[in-house]
């Protein structure tokens, strides 16, 4: 045993040695579930790929270790008619080729989003049309006032233009066309602090810092980096605690504790912005999933209420996220621009109001009803779902869970397939980190044509707070802004347009070599990791 | 004569197994998911999704893209993987080396192992060594690979540090072909998976190389070797191993398929990037190429393997065309 021991620790030291000898050449290594999709800054617009992208690529503007708006390739922007923005161009960066980035350069981009195999035509369709001033300075026209412009484009990256038609990367990257323009899968070439240096699509990804980066006020301190997908979360967690990897995420909320108790690495849980809730159809006139025929009681505002006071939030924190959770009475998060502490506070708990309720609206001895949750894609999605089924059966509601994985759920729920749930349990993080894009994504009445309430599956439909969402979209006054948002969220709040949950917390796993900063929307930025 | 019109109709049966394969499969991606939604983020535009839809041939009824399968796949080209964007044979090709790497390595490792600790808990029934191969032996069998793999990753990766707990290494480019086998780190990744993968046919090997040399054993044969005072090394691998080894060869090759099948389960728990990662990956995101191209390869393997036993039988033993389709592989 003492040799074993012995063994152990000669193995420990030994291994420590050689890490110290890694942190001189501070590559960092880390590992997130699953790789980006392709490294086209326009080929998809979803959280991983772009952030892990921002690294290498940049937009006019940035968002900071807060998610707070600053000037990235534009140093200035000026709103000078509602329907205009000009933007001055920031002097002598240079992209990792050593070309200039100049406003010819943000017009191909531009154009570039709105090409067939780009999927951020949303945030290019803002744009009506861009005109170059000069070489650093373009006059931005958007389509009808859209003040939000600015801090959308933030996820709208820079490309070179000559690169561009050198390798015939001038459109996005096509899944139906031939592989001729799938030059920029793989290869890149933006202005950001990182460039790649190789690619092999799910298996790595190896960057370099950049010598000719714009702004040397960088915090990193990294030369190089690795990132490897692991897709099994035991193996995740195993690689950190063996010292493989410095970073790895997510982390299961289950082995936090494992983590702790292990030298050398923690668990960084910071709170999320993406917020829980389950929602309810409110539009048909019966339900596709319950023993109610000829009537839909999620119509029934009684119901709805009686559905909020029967959840017990803490109880969900404590239990099932360890209580790493912010339960939520609104349906952002605090880091979301236009948030109110005052309207935060959740739904009480209170059965027996519920139940009192049920009886009012004609369900005494309540009913079924089926929820969808999906299984794989929120932070311990199923358990939530099955945990407010149990709270519900104590008010005498029924709910059964189906709980699938999330390539099946979504494909059952979502407007492609005409919203076929009577509940669900979504989670939203606002790409702009504006509370517009929740009002018009999830509080609008569905409107198919002007692409408004998209997700808003059970379609909560109320005029004042569609009218106070065009307000809201074009008012530049933050005042009045913030009056209509309250306004909307307050009438949401009151009419229960949805069950919010919580924030759920992100569950970062990292060495303690490094410190890093942990970004709300879950983006890792290997500009504020720095080694010890 | 009777020769060739038996091959005809065997391949004629294997195209026919080929093709419901395709169909089955085919007519199951239908319930995998929406591959849309996977395609694109959440802001994108229902008439977008729409006309992605359209682009890809996902509204065409069935039997036209069952069709248009059917024409691509006769070819070889499965068409582009909808997340990669690159052609799915290229990525089968890029990630192939990995796959048959590792299983070739298990496949030697469970034979070279198997096949020595067969014999000996054959001859020395009662020893204490032999038990243990036993009893360890009944853990290779009754515990599922996956958990195998992390036991092993928790022990020698995470407790004593000594491996690697995922991915291959550092790899070599050969043409082709990239191995892990020409660097140290390469070598030292390689181990835990194919020890993982090699486990359970080891003891499958071991347990049917030792039943069948206890038989051997009591033959008159062998008995007759003994009683000539030839050597006990000489009797038990010159005379009664020799004798074992027919229907231990039949099972190697049956199960060289199998190592491949199983491979998916041991390339998760790794993080190996093989094919059967990929697949993983492809029911993941709904990647239609990918699984199709997927299963029809590995359906191929397996029915070429069983046409060539078939053939095999046919050329040895003739009588097995008169009677036909009776026997099935």
């Amino acid at each position: 045993m003492t040799i074993m021991k012995k063994m152990l620790t000669t193995v420990a030291a030994m291994s420590m040695v050689l890490g110290a000898g890694l942190a001189e050449a501070n590559t960092l290594k880390f590992a997130f579930q699953g790789d980006a999709q392709s490294l086209d800054p326009h080929g998809l617009n979803e959280t991983f790929t772009l952030g892990f992208l921002s690294n290498v690529y940049e937009g006019l503007t940035l968002l900071d270790d807060n998610l707070k708006l600053q000037p990235g390739l534009a140093t200035s922007w000026e709103v000078t008619s509602p329907t205009t923005i000009v933007f001055k161009l920031r002097e002598g960066v240079k992209f990792h080729n050593g070309n200039s980035f100049n406003a010819d350069d943000v017009i191909f981009s531009w154009k570039r989003t709105l090409s067939e195999g780009s999927d951020q035509k949303v945030r290019g369709g803002m744009v009506a049309d861009i005109k170059k001033i000069d070489d650093l300075t373009v006059e931005v026209h958007t389509k009808g006032p859209q003040p939000l412009m600015p801090s959308e484009w933030a996820w709208i990256y820079m490309m070179d233009k000559e690169w561009a038609e050198e390798h015939g990367a001038v459109n996005a990257a096509n899944v139906k066309e031939e592989t001729a323009n799938g030059y920029s899968l793989n290869h890149s070439n933006g202005t950001g602090p990182f460039e790649v240096v190789s690619r092999q699509p799910d298996v790595k990804t190896v960057f370099k810092r950049s010598e000719n980066h714009w702004n040397t006020n960088v915090a990193t301190n990294v030369t190089e980096v690795i990132f490897t997908p692991v897709k099994q979360a035991a193996t995740r967690t195993a690689a950190l605690i063996s010292g493989e990897l410095d970073m790895v995420y997510p982390i299961p909320v289950q082995d936090w504790s494992r983590l702790d108790s292990e030298e050398g690495v923690s668990a960084l849980r910071g709170a999320e912005a993406r917020t829980i809730f389950l929602g309810m159809d409110q539009m048909r006139d019966e339900l596709l999933y319950s023993n109610i025929k000829g009537k839909n009681p999620l119509k029934d505002i009684r119901v709805r209420k009686a559905l909020a006071h029967a959840l017990n939030l803490e109880v969900i924190k404590k239990k099932i996220m360890r209580g790493a959770s912010t339960p939520s009475g609104l349906m952002i998060a605090p880091q979301v621009n236009g948030h109110n502490q005052a309207l935060n506070t959740p739904y009480a708990y209170d059965p027996e109001l519920s139940k009192k309720l049920l009886a009012e609206a004609g369900y005494p001895d309540g009913f079924e009803i089926t929820i969808d949750c999906p299984n794989n894609r929120y932070v311990n999605d199923e358990k939530i779902c099955q945990a407010a089924a149990a709270m519900m059966a104590k008010v005498g509601i029924d709910m059964k869970v189906l709980a699938q994985p999330k390539a099946k759920y979504f494909a059952k729920v979502l407007a492609q397939n005409n919203y076929d749930t009577s509940m669900y349990l979504l989670g939203w993080t606002p790409g702009s980190m504006d509370v517009h894009n929740v009002l018009e994504g999830l509080l609008s009445c569905q409107d198919k044509e002007n692409n408004v309430g998209l997700y808003n599956l059970g379609n909560y439909c109320n005029a004042r707070v569609d009218e106070l969402t065009k307000l809201i979209q074009v008012e530049t006054d933050a005042v009045k802004r913030q009056a209509y948002v309250d306004e909307a969220m307050q009438i949401a709040k009151d009419e229960v347009a949805y069950l919010p949950i919580h924030q759920q917390p992100l569950s970062w796993g990292i060495s303690d070599k490094i410190t890093v900063n942990q970004r709300a929307d879950n983006a890792f930025d290997f500009r504020y990791v720095v080694f010890k | 004569m009777l020769v060739f019109s038996f091959l005809v109709k065997r391949l004629f049966q294997s195209f026919l197994v080929l093709l419901s394969v395709a169909f089955i499969a085919f007519a199951l991606f239908k319930f995998v998911g929406d591959p849309i939604s996977n395609m694109v983020g959440q802001d994108t535009t229902l008439a977008e999704r729409e006309k992605l839809a359209e682009r890809l041939g996902l509204n065409d009824p069935f039997p036209v893209q069952f069709f248009n399968f059917i024409k691509g796949a006769a070819v070889g080209d499965f068409g582009l993987s909808y997340r990669h964007k690159v052609p799915v044979s290229q990525l089968i090709a890029e990630r192939a080396p990995a796959t048959l790497e590792l299983a070739i390595i298990s496949a030697l490792l469970s034979v070279f192992v198997g096949i020595p600790m067969g014999v000996y808990t054959a001859i020395r029934r009662k020893g204490l060594l032999s038990r243990s191969f036993m009893t360890v032996s009944l853990v290779g069998i009754s515990l599922p690979t996956f958990l195998i793999g992390i036991l092993f990753i928790f022990l020698f990766g995470v407790i004593l540090r000594w491996l690697p707990t995922f991915g291959r290494g550092e790899v070599v480019q050969i043409g082709f072909w990239t191995t892990g086998l020409l660097t140290w780190s390469g070598i030292k990744s390689l181990i835990l998976p194919s020890v993982t993968l090699a486990l359970f046919q080891m003891t499958l090997i071991m347990r049917l190389v030792r039943t069948e040399m206890l038989e051997v054993l009591t033959t008159d044969y062998i008995k007759f070797a003994r009683a000539r005072g030839l050597k006990e090394n000489a009797v038990n691998f010159g005379h009664a191993l020799k004798n074992t080894l027919i229907p231990v060869i039949t099972i190697i090759g049956l199960q060289l398929g199998l190592v491949m099948a199983f491979a998916i389960i041991t390339e998760t728990v790794f993080q190996w990037p093989g094919m059967g990662m990929l697949f993983i990956q492809a029911i993941e995101e709904v990647d239609v190429p990918v699984m199709a191209a997927y299963l029809m390869m590995i359906s191929l393997v397996f029915v070429a393997i069983n046409l060539a036993v078939d053939i095999l039988y046919a050329f040895v033993d003739p009588r097995l065309t008169i009677d036909g389709g009776s026997k099935h592989g």
